[in-house]
């Protein structure tokens, strides 16, 4: 079927392929992975156990400790010779996460990676400029085959050398770009700071952004610097890469259900909560054949809604990502999600979102500081105008966390700005729990 | 007026934490710019480095390139002779017409006279010149700090 179809099938055309392909999955995992055998045998569950889609909650989680207990191609349901790419996380907190891509597991990734450009209608005459890392992360490569199997002509700029970037961006009229949206907002810093007027000097149109949470006011101001639509690219490596879901013109986040299967549920119970709820985002792949999962918890906090989109896709929709379970925050005993004082930040008119949480114990009490940079659009020359900024950003964060946030004024580029994932959260108690 | 007698003041955001002046006046330094006046405003955490130089955008331009958050803004400079009352004359103009002073500061130019800058709300900016050359005081113009 021509990938253009797939987004635009029944509900009941969707759960028939879904549970037809849940069915040859699971027996694949069953007899192919020794992990998987052994787990649904502990839990006495057989593959033909599997008869409806509401059997999925009876299989076992898989979780990323597995992906390394199993390192590296413990979890592979082929032989070597059957793949033909291999990617890798860091591995910063422990061992790599390694993800095995057989020769039909790239096709179905570059489909839906054609799905989420066609969110855009790239397609031949656009320049798209990728600017995710190429290499062992799945950003850089699967925008890359993606943007060439639409037609596009595609730049591989990769991360950093910001300054050139911007002159090829402007030199091959890049129509596209394509990278996190932290890197997009230091792009058109660097462009002002260049002299150039980012929404007039390139003639970019729209671009696909991903790998890190953004909030709603991130997302207005990559699209307000640049004067160009915003599309949502989210996708995690463990289960194919960026192309798991994507948002359309209308704005809502389109997972491509046919061949990931998502379920909500409550992070501590791991109970199946109902459509709408928000909970832990969990995908059971349907298609894939080199490293198929079941039930695999992405910690990713967000919920499902199936009601057909405004822009006419059928495809379930997940509403944006309010956080990561394990990025969830809680001092004196107050849940506190990076993105809400992301949130708060962006409401201050000017603000460059660029800030970091620190949380620190002072004796026995837990202190939250926002570290928040002053660069030219905040800055008077006034210490008043200063003082009332701060004195307004503690409030609004007091008003949204239930708990007081002492924000600190900092010079901009103090913080450290990664190319590539920014880092949001310092969390000090945990270096002293490690020094004792 | 304000075209003739605005001079170009630079604001300078700095966090309070050490060291960071020395840096500030160490990229002016080695750009060959010298300061004329300056005044140091701070709160808690954070302070202002105010500042006249003789080439404001050379000064604004490496500090800026140094990764410094500054804001140049207009002031004027009024001349008043260096001795009791001086200043007292021009703040009483400035009061009798009704004029704020955000802030200001101050230098001595040779032996008997004293230079004063005054930083007023924008919009008052050009009822303030009037108000000091009707009261019969002398306006500076910004040639004297720029050519050093």
């Amino acid at each position: 079927m021509d990938w253009r179809k797939k987004d635009y099938l029944s509900r009941e055309e969707i759960e028939a392929l879904q549970l037809r392909r849940l069915k040859d999955t699971v027996e694949r995992v069953y007899h192919l992975v020794p992990f998987y055998r052994q787990k649904f045998d502990e839990a006495g569950i057989k593959p033909a156990d599997v008869k409806s889609l509401e059997d999925l909650r009876r299989l076992p989680f898989t979780v990323k400790q597995d992906l390394r207990d199993h390192y590296p191609f413990g979890l592979f349901a082929v032989p070597l010779e059957r793949i033909v790419r291999i990617h890798s996380s860091s591995g910063t907190t422990g061992k790599p996460t390694v993800v095995g891509y057989t020769e039909h597991d790239m096709a179905v990734w570059t489909e839906v990676m054609c799905r989420t450009f066609g969110m855009a209608n790239v397609g031949p005459g656009d320049v798209v400029h990728n600017a995710y890392g190429y290499g062992l992360f799945t950003g850089g490569l699967g925008f890359h085959y993606g943007a060439e199997a639409v037609g596009a002509a595609v730049v591989p700029s990769s991360v950093g050398f910001t300054k050139r970037q911007l002159m090829l961006m402007r030199d091959f009229g890049a129509t596209i770009l394509c990278c996190t949206p932290s890197y997009a907002l230091h792009l058109a810093e660097v462009a002002e700071e260049e002299g150039l007027n980012p929404r007039e000097d390139f003639k970019l149109r729209a671009g696909f952004f991903g790998a890190e949470p953004a909030s709603e006011g991130l997302r207005q101001a990559v699209a307000e610097a640049w004067g160009i639509d915003y599309f949502e690219a989210y996708g995690l490596s463990e289960i194919i890469g960026p192309g798991v879901a994507a948002s359309c013109p209308a704005g809502e986040l389109h997972i491509f259900e046919d061949h990931f299967l998502p379920e909500i549920i409550n992070p501590e119970t791991g109970e199946v909560l109902p459509e709408g709820e928000e909970g832990e985002l969990v995908f059971t792949t349907l298609t894939k054949q080199g490293l198929p999962l079941i039930r695999y918890r992405t910690r990713d906090i967000a919920s499902l809604h199936k009601a057909p989109c405004k822009c006419g896709r059928t495809v379930i929709r997940m509403g944006r990502v309010v956080g990561r379970s394990d990025d969830m925050l809680i001092v004196s005993g107050v849940n506190v999600f990076p993105s809400q004082v992301e949130h708060v930040l962006t409401q201050v008119e000017g603000l460059t979102p660029n800030y970091v949480i620190v949380v620190d114990k002072r004796g026995v009490l837990d202190v939250l500081e926002i570290w928040v940079e002053v660069d030219e659009r905040v800055f008077t020359g006034d210490i008043g105008a200063l003082e009332n900024l701060k004195r307004k950003l503690e409030e609004e964060l007091a008003n949204a966390l239930f708990l007081r946030a002492r924000v600190k004024l900092v010079e901009p580029r103090t913080l450290e700005r990664s190319m590539g994932k920014a880092k949001r959260v310092v969390d000090r108690r945990e270096l002293e729990k490690n020094l004792k | 007026m304000r075209a003739k007698y605005a001079v170009k003041q630079l604001s300078i955001f700095l966090e309070n934490r050490k060291g960071r002046l020395k840096e500030v006046t160490q990229v002016l330094a080695e750009a060959q710019v010298n300061i004329r006046a300056l005044a140091l405003a701070e709160s808690a955490e954070f302070g202002i480095l105010r500042l006249v130089v003789d080439n404001p955008e050379k000064a604004k331009s490496v500090l800026s390139s140094s990764g410094f958050t500054v804001k140049e803004q207009d002031v004027f400079a009024v001349e008043v002779p260096d001795k009791p009352g001086g200043f007292y004359q021009v703040v009483k103009i400035l009061a009798d017409a009704d004029i704020n002073i955000d802030y200001t500061y101050a230098f001595v130019r040779g032996q008997d006279q004293a230079v004063l800058i005054f930083k007023v709300p924008d919009e008052l900016f050009e009822a303030a010149l009037q108000a000091i050359q009707q009261g019969g005081l002398k306006l500076v113009e910004p040639i004297f700090f720029y050519n050093s």
